[in-house]
């Protein structure tokens, strides 16, 4: 063992070529390590079995084939789903976290293209659901129209996401002022600024630290509605939110491959300096992506308030982070987005229930880690060489790898 | 209200200014550093967060089970929390440095990860009794908590310290040559990769240490998310401190009193300005430590810009023996 690292070496070589399925590869192997490592903490914090509990949370989050076979035959059989069977509802709930997680990756993944490193969707997404629950509850009247109002507040939301984006941009673009600090400091600015709102101050309704109930009509229909007409929907609570961030995700792809402002914002990303050199304004593109990651956030936190019906002082924290997880592992590619966005739900889901509560950050923070290590796969090629001791004066000095 | 009385009152919000701004200070230390060194971590609160955590946990297994003195416990459970600090470090030194991987991007895993792991391996120490606080009886100061006092000093003197060794010594000189010119400090026989490496682990030692202070000393105990966002003011901070480890103390005791703000203000004693019939007030001033951030940001950009200020030349860009470059 000690002759092997004696006369071999670690090397890091630039890589010429860029297979493509390296990326693919590399974020499947960043869960794989992540599930590894992640059952070694399990164990260590104390749970007997950690494929056992991956089980529960796999169950948790999507169902297994007996509840979709038993909620398929009720579907089709225009009954209810089976007493002991969970039927869709696993994968209706995970479709219910599906749509923040996508609308927030897609926010990281427009300013990630330009690498600004935007961490405050979590804020701007806060501010989006502020917004669109001040168009709901205090400005527009109760018997506003289900879509006149579900516009009116994704507006409320996009414009408050975007101009609360806009500001880190606007500090970043005129005073070079870095946009990860202003971005995080304006998510914990956010936080306090809807507890003021909901918890305290104006907006709180008796002891509940909450607005109260939405009017039915700011609020997303939901599956188990149409129960009376299809008995299988008994209790499903998916929406149509996750439409709205399947059309971003796909108005966001064709806005980075296919128009000219996306062709400007992957070449600042790939080398700011040639951008400059061909007329591109960097101040201002740099403003608009904010804004347009912004708005997307905010966008989520409408799709949110209008999921909960609700806005409490409990309004869930950590999507924007989720985010930026998402965002690196489908490679900033917003289609590809759709499906990991898809498993984080089933993530945020299936660990729901599940102890030690960390879970699922943690199992994050490994996934994003491994895939941030595995990256140099793509820039450079690590070999294990042989070290001609023939050639050297001395073995005795050792080497940077 | 009299004029001792008065007196009183101020010694205590200084006293506290300067206990809750002592945490920041070990962070931003760490950090100042460490971006010397030419590697910036973005990792500080996921650091300080497991250092939080493994410190409170440490204390509460050697003193809760009578192995040994709350006193010795607290010494162990600072040392180690500066240990797992320090370890998280290894992983972004690993990642940045050998791996060459982007250190914004590596930060953040950090972060993630000491958010997640302390989150979980903590599970059982959330809302344990917490180390008491002995009491001192002090000239001038009145009665403090003799750990409090020790932990200002240990900040105290730990600044100007560092400032010394970065500025005046030889192996200062070479961190700093490392921060700014890789490639030449290299050609002069440096090993650039292994001063970065020594002082990314120094870096997460003390937000480590930072991290179990604070859930030791300053506000003993610990709650999921503990630090709530103090490691991303200590990167703020760190460029408002210029990269200077002494202005980094002005700074981070001027935080710990804006930390400290909304708690004082509920004091009904203070004449005028006292929020106590008002909490949702109070609610509001939570937000001061962190829109102080932004604006001691764009006054510092306008100073750089001003004095030329500037970032080691080398900050974020990992160092590759052989290629062309800084």
């Amino acid at each position: 063992m000690k002759r092997f690292f004696a006369s071999h070496r670690l090397r890091i070589e630039t890589r010429l070529d860029n297979p493509g399925w390296l990326g693919a590869a590399s974020s499947i192997l960043g869960v794989v390590l992540a599930l590894i490592v992640g059952g070694v903490v399990l164990k260590a914090a104390g749970a007997s079995d950690p494929i056992a509990t991956y089980q529960a949370i796999l169950k948790e989050a999507f169902g297994t084939f007996a509840d979709w076979k038993a909620g398929f035959s009720a579907l089709l059989n225009h009954q209810a789903c089976p007493k002991g069977m969970l039927c869709f509802g696993p994968l209706s709930d995970t479709l219910v976290k599906t749509s923040p997680i996508l609308l927030t990756t897609l926010a990281c993944i427009v300013a990630f293209r330009m690498k600004l490193w935007n961490i405050g969707a979590d804020g701007q997404m806060f501010f989006g659901a502020w917004a669109a629950t001040a168009v709901a509850v205090f400005i527009l009247p109760k018997t506003t129209d289900r879509p006149v109002m579900l516009a009116a507040m994704a507006l409320a939301g996009i414009l408050a996401g975007a101009l609360y984006g806009a500001i880190p941009g606007f500090l970043k673009a005129k005073l070079n002022i870095n946009e990860i600090i202003t971005t995080l400091m304006m998510n914990y600015i956010a936080y306090k600024w809807l507890e003021f709102f909901v918890v305290v101050g104006p907006w709180s309704i008796g002891d509940f630290e909450s607005t109260g109930n939405f009017p039915a009509s700011a609020t997303w229909p939901r599956l188990t509605q149409y129960v009376k007409s299809i008995p299988a929907f008994a209790g499903l609570t998916a929406h149509p939110g996750i439409f709205l961030g399947i059309a971003a995700a796909i108005l966001l792809a064709w806005i980075l491959y296919r128009s000219r402002w996306g062709y400007q914002i992957r070449v600042i990303g790939e080398n700011p300096k040639a951008a400059r050199y061909a007329g591109i304004n960097l101040g201002r593109n740099i403003i608009l992506v904010m804004a347009l990651s912004g708005a997307l956030a905010g966008l989520a936190g409408m799709n949110e308030v209008a999921a909960l019906r609700i806005l409490s002082g409990r309004f869930q924290r950590g999507y924007g982070f989720t985010g930026v997880i998402v965002a690196w592992l489908a490679r900033l590619n917003p289609i590809a987005a759709i499906l990991v966005s898809f498993l984080f739900g089933g993530l945020l889901v299936g660990t729901k229930l599940i102890q030690p509560q960390g879970i699922a950050s943690m199992l994050q923070g490994v996934i994003l880690f491994v895939v941030v290590g595995t990256e140099l796969l793509f820039r450079y090629r690590v070999r294990v060489e042989k070290v001609d001791h023939s050639i050297l004066p001395s073995s005795g000095e050792s080497h940077d790898s | 209200m009299t004029a001792s009385a008065l007196t009183e009152l101020a010694i205590t919000i200084l006293f506290g200014a300067l206990v809750s701004g002592t945490p920041l200070l070990f962070a931003t230390i760490g950090e100042i550093v460490s971006e010397r060194s030419g590697v910036m971590n973005l990792g500080i609160e996921g650091m300080m967060l497991i250092g939080a955590m493994s410190g409170f946990a440490t204390w509460v297994n050697l003193s809760q089970n009578g192995h040994m003195s709350s006193v010795n416990g607290l010494v162990i459970g600072l040392f180690v929390g500066a240990v797992f600090g320090s370890l998280l470090a290894l992983l972004h030194a690993f990642i940045t440095i050998t791996l060459r991987a982007d250190q914004v991007v590596s930060g953040l895993c950090v972060t993630f990860l000491g958010t997640g792991l302390s989150s979980i391996l903590g599970e059982h120490y959330v809302g344990l009794v917490a180390p008491k606080p002995s009491n001192l009886t002090l000239p001038v100061l009145g009665s403090v908590s003799g750990e409090q006092l020790v932990l200002i000093l240990l900040g105290a003197v730990i600044a100007p310290l560092t400032w010394y060794y970065v500025n005046r010594t030889r192996p200062g000189l070479n961190l700093r040559s490392v921060g700014e010119y890789p490639s030449a400090a290299d050609s002069l026989g440096i090993n650039v990769y292994r001063i970065r490496y020594l002082y990314v682990l120094f870096g997460g030692a003390m937000s480590g240490l930072g991290g179990a202070a604070m859930s030791l000393i300053t506000d003993p105990g610990w709650v999921d998310g503990k630090t709530s966002g103090l490691g991303w003011i200590a990167v703020g901070l760190v460029i408002f401190a210029a990269w200077d480890p002494l202005r980094g103390l002005w700074v981070a005791y001027f935080f710990g009193l804006l930390r400290r703000l909304p708690l004082d203000l509920q004091n009904p004693a203070l004449p005028f300005i006292s929020t106590a019939n008002n909490p949702s007030v109070g609610r509001f001033m939570d937000m001061l430590p962190y829109i102080a951030t932004i604006f001691i940001l764009i006054i510092g950009s306008r100073e750089a810009m001003r004095k030329r200020l500037g970032a080691p030349a080398a900050l974020g860009t990992p160092y590759i023996r052989g290629e062309r470059g800084v």
